[in-house]
């Protein structure tokens, strides 16, 4: 399993293209636009999540020195 | 038509296997540039050429250098030298050259022949803007402010990683002050003993 937290956002980033690709193929099904403004927000959403997310790995790589995931259960969630 | 869709999603297929099983950072980066160059293929031949040249222009430009960025910035401090030169070993982007190649033959192949659409007609930009402008106008709005506080927060978390360094600076600068501060001192009990 993978431990590194930029290979789980990257794996993020995929997830949700593959939920914008379903709402495309949707929509090029019924011949609506809506598909694809469903995926311009969608866009949008994962822009935002990366920009925060790579910050706080920037922010974890600084403090705990590691990208693994197990290193920062400090909570023990 | 039906042979480039199948082409394309095959190839965002095994291009994200493969970045799923890549041990290296940059190497996934790469794969991951090709899957999503892949399916932004297939939406051009499902009919949504906006859409394609958004998910080219917006995934495979700007968020994948974001990536490439941060990448770049985590490996400042262990051993950049060496690993730098294991990746430029040739060989290692034979793959996501192959990938890419063929998606390149396709959009050639595509561009050559008819228009979009796979069987049916393609929905352009204007239908997306009208509806993207008239019934989602409040999406808009929300994306809008999510994409401010997206900026916010990563300007905030940004901002403190270099005042913290600042303080370690500090900090550095107060310790070089007490070793001289020691130096000083056993200097003055050198003196008082040779006095001695």
């Amino acid at each position: 399993m993978r431990r590194n937290l930029i290979f789980v956002l990257m794996s993020l980033e995929v997830m949700l293209n593959a939920a914008g690709l379903a709402f495309v193929v949707a929509g090029s099904r019924w011949h609506q636009a809506d598909g694809q403004v469903m995926f311009v927000f969608i866009l949008a959403m994962a822009a935002a999540e990366v920009a925060v997310g790579l910050a706080l790995v920037l922010q974890i790589y600084h403090r705990f020195k590691s990208l693994d995931v197990d290193a920062i259960s400090e909570m023990r969630g | 038509m039906e042979l480039t869709f199948y082409i394309a999603g095959g190839i965002a297929v095994i291009s994200t296997v493969l970045m799923l099983t890549r041990l290296n950072l940059v190497h996934a980066l790469l794969y991951l540039i090709v899957s999503l160059l892949a399916v932004s293929v297939v939406f051009f031949v499902l009919g949504a050429p906006f859409v394609a040249a958004l998910e080219a222009i917006v995934y495979a430009g700007a968020i994948m250098v974001l990536f490439l960025f941060v990448v770049m910035m985590l490996n400042i401090g262990r051993q950049a030298a060496e690993t730098e030169r294991q990746w430029l070993t040739p060989g290692i982007w034979t793959g996501p050259v192959i990938l890419a190649g063929i998606l390149i033959l396709e959009v050639v192949y595509l561009a050559r022949g008819a228009s979009a659409g796979l069987g049916t007609g393609a929905t352009g930009p204007k239908e997306v803007g009208i509806a993207l402008f008239g019934p989602y106008m409040i999406g808009v709005e929300l994306a809008s402010m999510l994409l401010l506080a997206g900026l916010v927060g990563a300007y905030h978390l940004g901002f403190r990683k270099t005042e913290k360094l600042e303080i370690q600076h500090d900090t550095g600068t107060h310790e070089g002050r007490a070793d001289t501060g020691g130096d000083l001192i056993l200097a003055g009990t050198d003196r008082s003993a040779r006095a001695t």
